[in-house]
């Protein structure tokens, strides 16, 4: 499983990488979503993965398997962020496409002022 | 208990909220914008004074036991950086009541520069990585709509490469947390100074270490990841890339500090080796983008990357001296380049441009801005006895104490040509005689105590910092040893638990 994630997870970077360079607005958008949900993965990932292991240990008794319960609280609080800048994302880029015309990025010239 | 930790958080997310309930009400919300960044600078002295007195300080947000729960903690550096975040937002909440535009003012802009002093004094204070992230997505977040708001095409040009860029910084930091917290197994600041030792495993350490220097080095704008802003500096209103250039790039620099003298301190010849040749890069590449520009705020701007490279320069070295220089550098920094962006605001109104080319003889007619002028100049080129002076001898005495003859003689060369572009500023709008003679707009009045005091505030701070050279560099050696030697820190944040 760790393995089929990692690939899974390596992929996301580069695809997010790959699409933040695209010259296109929209793909960079993309590109930027994808980023976010491969660091998230991957906390998930190294905060060890144990299938049917409870998230908390017991008061009394010997602590079994037990999946440390933290990674996902990171990951909860990364998730809201995102969806925060995301739309915020999805608003700038419109408006920009609105004041521009184009969703060309290397049309965007900032005047040399 | 230390309740004072939280009221530098507080205060301005209060204020914020008050300011957003009377979102009609303009002349209310001015007042609450003042109001709760005086209370900020209040509290922050107070947090100061009594982190003088008392040692660092640390609280357990919900009293969960120190690596388990939320840590705020204030050592000598962060107070500081507090109190100047609060004098910051204080001289920019001034001088927005006179120069920013209705419009601007009706669509939340209190209320986002109360979020952004907000998410900066949690930076400074928080004690745990993971919040460390969350405040710089706050401050991301009010800095994003401050950036656009009024919505002009040079704006929304230059927050598109801000954006992206510190998106992808933000998603650096969170892979570089996660990695970091499945080979420590915590995320409290103070716990990992004490487990990275244990492991070990340097190369890896060392992995993470570059992680983190990409991530917040966007943030702090160094070579070769600074691009972004030039680009997006001078678009906003002025009072905006005033307080922008005095704290979003030194929020980077302040988590690079933390992080290059509390956890990643096991393999010192590699990790501050890179730091000072990024830093002699940063310098050099700043200034020369800063001589070649013909317009105040982007040369203002470019200048902002050149200091970001003493501040780099003073980690790098990591000696006590140099830490205490930065830190006096750090302080330093902010407000000069903070007077200067103020003036070329004044400059901006009395004759309509930035542009130096359409500038001229406002030594004539206006020698008092023209001094208000060229005190922060020559202050931020260091001559004596300002403040520039002052932090400059001690970061290159640092240098040569260590050794580091090369990278000393680039700050040193920097810094001439640091005063080289500054008198160019200083020929072309203040010296040479007038070109062009439109009517030029006269302050008067309250215009005109609105737009002088906070310009006024600052640079006779830089003076008084040259004055009080020595009791500054004492407060100063105290903080860098506390960052050098961090077992006090450890200590109070952990208490027993160690």
């Amino acid at each position: 499983m760790e393995i089929l994630l990692a690939v899974v997870i390596g992929g996301l970077y580069a695809a997010g990488f790959y699409m933040v360079m695209r010259r296109s607005m929209v793909k960079v958008i993309i590109g930027l979503v994808l980023l976010g949900h491969a660091a998230n993965l991957l906390i998930f990932t190294v905060g060890g993965l144990n299938r049917g292991a409870p998230a908390l240990v017991p008061a009394e008794g010997a602590a079994p398997v037990a999946t440390d319960p933290v990674p996902q609280a990171l990951i909860l609080t990364a998730i809201v962020i995102g969806f925060g800048i995301q739309a915020f994302a999805l608003v700038l880029f419109k408006r920009v496409y609105q004041a521009v015309g184009s969703v060309d990025l290397d049309k965007i010239r900032t005047p040399d002022t | 208990m230390h309740h004072l930790l939280v009221l530098p958080i507080l205060i301005p997310l209060i204020a914020a909220g008050a300011a957003l309930l009377a979102w009609r009400q303009r002349r209310m919300q001015r007042w609450l914008g003042l109001a709760g960044a005086a209370g900020l600078l209040v509290v922050a002295v107070l947090l100061l004074i009594s982190v003088v007195n008392d040692g660092i300080l640390a609280l357990q947000i919900g009293d969960w036991p120190a690596p388990f729960g939320i840590t705020l903690a204030a050592d000598l550096f962060s107070a500081v950086m507090v109190t100047v975040t609060g004098l910051m937002g204080a001289v920019v909440m001034v001088y927005s009541l006179v120069s920013m535009d209705p419009a601007r003012e009706s669509f939340g802009y209190y209320p986002l520069l109360l979020i952004l002093l907000m998410g900066v004094s949690g930076a400074f204070l928080t004690g745990d990585l993971f919040n460390l992230y969350v405040w710089f997505e706050v401050l991301l977040i009010a800095s994003f709509v401050l950036l656009v708001l009024g919505g002009e095409r040079a704006q929304l040009a230059g927050a598109i490469k801000y954006f992206t860029l510190n998106l992808i910084a933000s998603a650096l930091f969170l892979s570089a947390v996660g990695i970091l917290y499945s080979v420590a197994g915590t995320l409290n600041l103070a716990d990992l100074a004490v487990q990275l030792p244990r492991l070990g495993q340097s190369g890896l350490i060392t992995v993470l270490a570059m992680l983190f220097l990409v991530a917040f080095g966007i943030k702090a704008a160094i070579f070769p990841l600074f691009f972004w802003l030039p680009d997006s500096y001078h678009t906003p209103p002025l009072p905006v890339t005033t307080i922008f250039a005095a704290l979003l790039t030194k929020v980077g620099v302040y988590a690079l500090i933390r992080t290059f003298t509390l956890l990643f301190t096991q393999d010192i010849a590699y990790t501050h080796t890179l730091l000072l040749v990024l830093a002699g890069l940063t310098m050099v590449t700043g200034v020369l983008g800063a001589v070649a520009q013909m317009e105040m705020r982007r040369l203002l701007s470019f200048h902002i990357i050149s200091q970001i490279g003493y501040l780099l320069l003073g980690l790098g070295l990591y000696t006590p001296l140099a830490l205490a220089a930065t830190l006096v550098f750090m302080v330093h920094v902010i407000i000069t380049k903070s007077a200067l962006f103020l003036v070329s605001g004044i400059v901006h109104r009395l004759q309509g441009t930035y542009h130096l080319k359409q500038l001229g003889g406002l030594y004539q007619s206006h020698l008092g801005v023209a001094l208000l002028f060229l005190l922060p100049a020559l202050s931020l080129a260091g001559l004596p006895p300002l403040s520039g002076f002052w932090a400059k001898f001690a970061l290159v005495r640092a240098g040569l104490e260590a050794g580091q003859y090369a990278i000393t003689a680039v700050g040193l060369g920097v810094s001439i040509l640091t005063l080289f572009s500054m008198t160019k500023i200083w020929t072309e709008a203040f010296w040479k005689p007038r070109t062009v003679q439109e009517p030029i707009h006269v302050l008067q009045g309250r215009e005109r105590l609105l737009y002088f005091l906070p310009a006024l505030t600052l640079v006779g701070l830089t003076v008084l910092l040259g004055m009080l050279a020595e009791p500054i560099f004492t407060l100063a050696t105290a903080a860098a040893q506390q960052l050098i030697d961090p077992s006090a820190y450890i200590q109070t944040v952990l208490g027993g638990a160690l």
